[in-house]
């Protein structure tokens, strides 16, 4: 939606599987200037947005990842710590941010839902959509408390992640 | 206006601008979000008058729809899978009555194994169920042949399944243009439906027909459709006029004109297949598509009218029929009897398995070649089925395959991670 207001040509595609709490699930968006045919998976992320980092343990998360990709994880760690050096030290400089998404949307939305948080990071980490595009989507989606609280865990998340 | 919506919110509000009177549905995925989106416009009276009707099951919802649509009412609903089953007695009684009634069908899988995903075992299950089936191959296509069915519906006194293919496309937030209010107005005139049930001058709609009578009306099932072959194009043509886009029609070649080698399929997948094939020209490969967008009619005039003079005819098919192969395949063979054409069955995509640019590039290559075998089963794993084929022969007790193969299948999995 972000992209959208760019102008933009964006498609985003859940990956649904069996309905359990805590299972993995996969969701993929592209966005490009040209009208989008492509319907397959995306196999080779030039961005990867990695919701909960012990999915390191489970799923080979970095399959594909662009040689001069960006990764976001949603952490309080830093990366060092996360025991990932392998997959990511061949990323430009730059390239690689945490941000403690699920607990600046405790924080600002009351609830763990980290979606819009790590929106805000990102735009902080590759300018492919703008911080004012994922504002106005969140406001396009939401109103009232509601997008005023996802906004400020955003706009948390996008300060926490420049100054990183 | 353009917007940036899933799938089913797209076709939900253009449903709703065809201003339906009735909609009878049950919920099943990835049908569900539609008529849930449907539900709550007609909550908020977005919808006019429009009444939505909560039914106990599929077979309900169907049998709802042929009540309202012969009272006279525009009359919609949707389904996929297991639900087109439990249905499916209807099904045939509504096309058999000649109701115009508009289907959504968000393809999924048949099981057993139960699974949720895309493939078109569920429409071509009724293939021969004398609906009109139109095929979309994007959401834009989605919201335009909905507006479409409903006209060609009433103009043909038959009803239409639009299918879509589920999760892939029901599922997808892209970017479409809504029309306008106005557009759709223009183009869908209020249903003046030929035959209504009505106390005062009452009729018998489903009599009983015996064997003096039956090929008849049988074939004037099969006639009403040939004459939808000439409506559907027409109404593309105005649907063009008045909204400016190239939707629905019988089907649309992309670069397939003068080709040694033409890719046939339906639905979604020529997305990805235009890229690879785009490819494959830029390489010196004399090849290009065909999508067939009204399934039944089938359009075998125009399908013949375009592969005249091709060498090699690759019919790509989420669905198979069991015991012979690919069931678009059939089709396209009977359509092209005593043309030049050989004409390959592959069967892909079958319960969801992602059908890549690589795997088509790959399968594309044997074909060019002439070394698919028939039918051609794409990206399927040899090695899980032969595990499968030794237990059956060498243990009197093996248990149930499809666990069985789960479990080799996990194997694999774990083992490529290592």
């Amino acid at each position: 939606m972000a992209a959208f207001e760019e102008g933009k040509h964006s498609q985003a595609i859940p990956s649904f599987g069996s309905e359990r709490m805590g299972a993995p699930v996969v969701a993929y968006v592209r966005i490009d200037d040209a009208p989008i045919e492509l319907y397959e998976p995306v196999m080779s992320p030039d961005l990867l947005i990695i919701q909960d980092p012990t999915l390191f343990h489970a799923v080979d998360v970095f399959s594909g990842l662009a040689r001069d990709g960006f990764v976001l994880i949603n952490t309080s760690r830093e990366v060092e710590d996360l025991h990932i050096e392998e997959a990511v030290q061949d990323l430009p400089e730059h390239h690689v941010a945490t941000v403690a998404a699920t607990e600046l949307a405790m924080r600002h939305i009351g609830r763990p839902t980290p979606n819009t948080v790590l929106l805000g990071a990102l735009t902080a980490l590759t300018d492919v959509i703008h911080f004012s595009s994922v504002i106005k989507a969140i406001n396009d989606k939401f109103s009232g408390d509601v997008a005023e609280r996802n906004v400020a865990a955003a706009q948390a998340a996008h300060d926490q992640a420049h100054a990183a | 206006m353009l917007q940036q919506i899933e799938g089913s919110a797209a076709v939900a509000k253009a449903v709703a601008m065809c201003r339906p009177e009735v909609i009878a549905a049950y919920p099943i995925t990835p049908q569900t979000h539609i008529v849930e989106g449907l539900g709550e416009m007609v909550k908020r009276g977005e919808v006019g008058s429009c009444q939505f009707m909560n039914v106990e099951s599929e077979f309900g919802a169907m049998s709802t729809c042929i009540g309202s649509s012969a009272a006279g009412a525009r009359t919609y609903t949707a389904t996929s899978s297991q639900g087109m089953l439990f249905m499916m007695e209807a099904v045939y009684n509504a096309s058999g009555m000649g109701l115009p009634i508009v289907m959504t069908v968000g393809n999924r899988a048949i099981g057993p194994p139960i699974n949720i995903w895309n493939d078109w075992s569920d429409s071509m299950s009724a293939r021969d169920a004398a609906w009109i089936q139109l095929f979309v191959e994007d959401n834009q296509q989605a919201i335009d042949v909905h507006i479409q069915a409903f006209r060609l519906a009433e103009a043909a006194s038959l009803p239409v399944m639009v299918c879509m293919d589920g999760f892939i496309l029901t599922h997808a937030y892209t970017r479409v243009d809504v029309p306008e209010q106005e557009a759709v107005d223009r183009f869908l005139p209020g249903f003046q439906p030929r035959q209504v049930l009505d106390p005062e001058a009452p009729v018998t709609m489903g009599a009983m027909v015996g064997p003096e009578a039956f090929a008849e009306v049988r074939f004037l099932a099969h006639y009403k459709q040939l004459e939808a072959l000439g409506l559907i194009p027409e109404q593309a043509a105005e649907f063009r006029e008045i909204f400016g886009r190239d939707s629905g029609g019988l089907l649309k070649p992309f670069d397939a004109e003068g080709k040694k080698t033409v890719v046939v399929t339906m639905g979604s997948v020529i997305g990805s297949m235009k890229s690879v094939l785009a490819d494959m020209r830029a390489e010196g490969t004399s090849i290009g598509a065909l999508s067939i967008r009204s399934y039944r009619p089938f359009p075998s005039e125009a399908l013949r009218a375009s592969l005249a003079d091709a060498e090699r005819v690759i019919v790509f098919e989420k669905s198979l029929a069991v015991g012979i192969g690919g069931i678009l395949a059939g089709d396209v063979r009977m359509a092209l009897g005593g043309l030049p054409a050989r004409v390959y069955s592959v069967v892909g995509g079958l319960g969801g398995r992602p059908i890549t640019r690589e795997n088509l590039r790959r399968m594309f290559d044997k074909g060019v070649r002439d070394e698919l075998e028939e039918p051609h089963f794409h990206d399927i794993s040899m090695d899980v089925i032969r595990r499968e084929l030794e237990r059956l022969k060498s243990m009197q007790r093996p248990g149930p395959s499809a666990e069985n193969i789960l479990r080799d299948v996990g194997l694999v999995a774990a083992a490529r991670t290592i």
